[in-house]
């Protein structure tokens, strides 16, 4: 289950030589990922149990599952339930709105469907001219680009899209505002189409990064070079993924991105609304944009659910745990109320969230 | 396409065109019908299975066991077998992993009107060939009709009754007890998932499934001079995966198990779809391995035995029973690092990014 990246071998000598490296740091570390990706690698290789206890890594907001709104999943709920077939990735259709998940609506004869990208959403949609096919649509800069090139294509008359999309940096720039760690490592597959520039100013603010790919290899060289920095007292940004990223990441879709969204300020699940932090389509798109579209026949609906939201306290510290101050084991509700079966929190409904992750993975 | 060629609610209705079915499409294709002197070809109220009294005299403790299963699988065909074949290996590895020799099988199909009656011929005479391998009748059934609006595919229900000399059980492993895998892992889930609608993903994956009790039936007389038997434990992994049948192994048997990363037996191609979709293969369906707990004496024998059928030729031995953590599988990697291996959680469900 090692041996699979094209081009690291994940030896394992060299990984065991790093492993040693990062066990010389004698001083007390807390490394705080941003990536639900890495969030996975990290529990699927066990790296923490390879780690001395004064080297902690910590899992911030990197999921888009996870970040994804109230709000977004009961409106896609909704288009669901008022007849309208809404199309998205397999991992979403579990996670609890207000009241009930995507899945819970299919139970109930919504129609609601799984794809693993937008063009087979779109293919739905020409193969059922009948059907009113809506893609909910949600993403950090990893997925945005494909939505943003199947737009720059067009599509077919009864397809149009829930956007719930959001950009990494803004939600870093909050999180350092106050939060308890010492050194980032950066997402590799954002940095792909980011580049490493949107780093530099964290770096500046005396945040060591490096930009990691998803082998334990790659990991386990970030931390190393993490670790080094700080050891030099440095803070600079370092791209342990030379294989796949580069200073300016990806033009082209950044142009793509560019050409179809306009940057407003979104609502992340845990974090609350955060400034220029998501993608809206622009307002020439806006016959393809669902909310737009379809806003008349689901507003009143979801204005209710809000109303039912505000009154629901739910006793969750996710927020807390995505700053870096609590662990899960912190949580009153963790394993009892809230688990993978019953989440409450957004931790804890994807594989990717901490709460999952340290429920599959680390629980005694 | 001919409206003949679909079923329709009269084919459910006891009448002639109920027979003609029968007759033509199930009858027709499949070979061995009895078990004793009542059999499906008399289309008796019952059929009826005639004892080995030899066996039974011999083993005193001797039992019957019977297992049943429904199932329903999307899409109905697909590249390694299709659901007639999954439902028959199903039921016979079920009995199998309990040490039980198939003695027959009965099958229960709802099928929705507008069913492709070409469909059901394929259907039946994979169920036929699964059968034939190992000798096993299929000695009495039941077909139901069902409005095409209530059901949108066929099901097929297989009740099947072996006889063991004694139970091999799920609870059954000591500590020190070597834990063996028949072969590749994760197989059968990945095939279906690779082909089901609405992922354009291309693969030459195939689905393991088989029918187990030709590989199985060697390893059960391996035992000590004391009698004791050399197989402690068994499990087929199919839906939760091995995950799924290690979790309960451990916790029913109340032991630890530790297994180790570069032992398991996983192909390259389900190794990178798994990567690409997030999906673990420990979690993903297999139809034609078993789990197996051994006395570490005879784990040797035991894989050597599995090597030589052809649904074992990739046989493992994959970690081992242990005291520490009763109830908890532990994966070991190649770097040292351990975690557990939890029970899954519904089916797996490929991630965003």
């Amino acid at each position: 289950m090692t041996k699979t990246d094209p081009f690291v071998k994940n030896p394992v000598e060299v990984q065991k030589k790093l492993i040693e490296n990062i066990n010389a740091y004698p001083k007390p570390a807390r490394i705080m990922h941003i990536c639900g990706t890495h969030e996975r690698t990290i529990a699927k290789y066990g790296i923490r149990s390879l780690l001395p206890e004064r080297i902690e890594v910590l899992s911030g907001p990197g999921c888009p599952v996870c970040v994804t709104p109230d709000d977004d999943i009961d409106a896609a709920i909704l288009l669901a339930k008022k007849g309208l077939t809404v199309v998205t990735f397999g991992d979403m259709l579990r996670v609890p709105g207000t009241e009930e998940s995507l899945f819970d609506a299919r139970a109930e004869g919504a129609d609601v469907r799984m794809v693993y990208s937008i063009d087979d959403a779109v293919k739905l949609a020409e193969e059922n001219p009948d059907k009113e096919i809506v893609f909910f649509s949600i993403g950090f800069e990893t997925t945005i680009p494909t939505t943003a090139a199947a737009v720059l294509r067009g599509f077919p008359s009864n397809f149009s899209v829930y956007t719930s999309l959001k950009l990494t940096p803004p939600a870093i720039n909050l999180l350092v505002q106050d939060i308890n760690v010492d050194a980032f490592i950066a997402p590799g597959h954002v940095a792909v189409i980011t580049g490493t520039v949107p780093y530099d100013d964290f770096a500046k603010a005396g945040y060591p990064i490096a930009v990691a790919g998803f082998e334990s290899y790659d990991i386990l060289y970030g931390i190393k070079m993490l670790l080094d920095q700080m050891a030099a007292g440095e803070s600079i940004v370092e791209n342990a993924y030379m294989r796949a990223v580069k200073t300016d990441g990806n033009p082209i879709a950044i142009k793509m991105m560019n050409d179809v969204f306009d940057v407003v300020d979104v609502e992340w699940r845990g974090l609350g609304v955060i400034p220029e932090s998501g993608y809206r389509l622009k307002e020439k798109y806006e016959a393809y944009d669902a909310a737009v579209k379809y806003k008349a026949i689901y507003e009143d609906s979801l204005n209710e659910l809000r109303e039912i939201r505000k009154k629901k306290k739910k006793n969750c510290i996710c927020a807390t745990i995505l700053t870096g101050k609590a662990t899960p084991a912190d949580c009153p509700m963790f394993e009892k109320a809230c688990k993978p079966t019953n989440p409450i929190g957004p931790c804890m409904v994807s594989d990717e969230g901490m709460c999952h992750s340290w429920y599959k993975y680390c629980r005694d | 396409m001919a409206r003949e060629n679909k079923i329709s609610m009269e084919h459910g209705a006891g009448g002639q065109q109920m027979q003609s079915l029968i007759g033509e499409t199930i009858l027709k294709n499949l070979t061995n019908t009895k078990a004793g002197s009542v059999g499906l070809d008399s289309l008796d109220d019952g059929a009826t299975i005639s004892l080995d009294r030899e066996f039974l005299n011999v083993n005193p403790a001797a039992e019957l066991v019977m297992t049943t299963d429904s199932h329903v699988v999307k899409p109905i065909f697909f590249p390694g077998g299709d659901i007639g074949k999954v439902a028959v290996c199903g039921a016979i590895n079920d009995l199998a992993v309990m040490g039980a020799k198939p003695l027959a099988i009965s099958s229960g199909m709802i099928i929705p009107e507008g069913f492709n009656i070409t469909d059901l011929e394929k259907i039946v005479k994979s169920m036929n060939s699964a059968l034939e391998e190992i000798g096993v009748p299929l000695i009495t059934g039941d077909t139901k009709t069902i409005e095409g609006t209530a059901l949108d595919s066929i099901i097929i229900n297989i009740a099947a009754i072996g006889l063991c000399d004694s139970p091999v059980r799920d609870c059954g492993l000591q500590v020190g007890d070597k834990i063996i895998i028949s072969g590749f892992i994760a197989d059968h889930g990945m095939a279906l998932l690779t082909k089901r609608e609405g992922f354009e993903f291309n693969s030459d994956l195939e689905s393991d499934t088989a029918p187990l009790w030709g590989m199985l039936e060697p390893i059960l007389s391996v035992s000590a001079e004391s009698g004791e038997r050399a197989v402690t434990a068994m499990k087929d992994p199919t839906r939760g995966g091995v995950a799924d049948s290690l979790n309960e192994m451990a916790q029913k048997s109340n032991v630890g198990i530790q297994i180790y990363e570069e032992k398991l037996p996983i192909r390259e191609a389900v190794i990178t779809s798994c990567e690409m979709l997030g999906l673990d293969p420990l979690e993903i369906a297999n139809e034609g391995k078993a789990v197996i707990g051994v006395r570490p004496e005879f784990a040797e024998e035991v894989l050597a035995l599995l090597k030589k059928h052809p649904y074992g030729k990739d046989a493992a031995v994959i970690g081992e029973v242990v005291a520490e953590k009763p109830g908890k599988v532990i994966l070991i990697s190649e770097l040292g690092s351990t975690r557990y291996v939890d029970v899954p959680t519904g089916d797996p469900i490929p991630r965003v990014c």
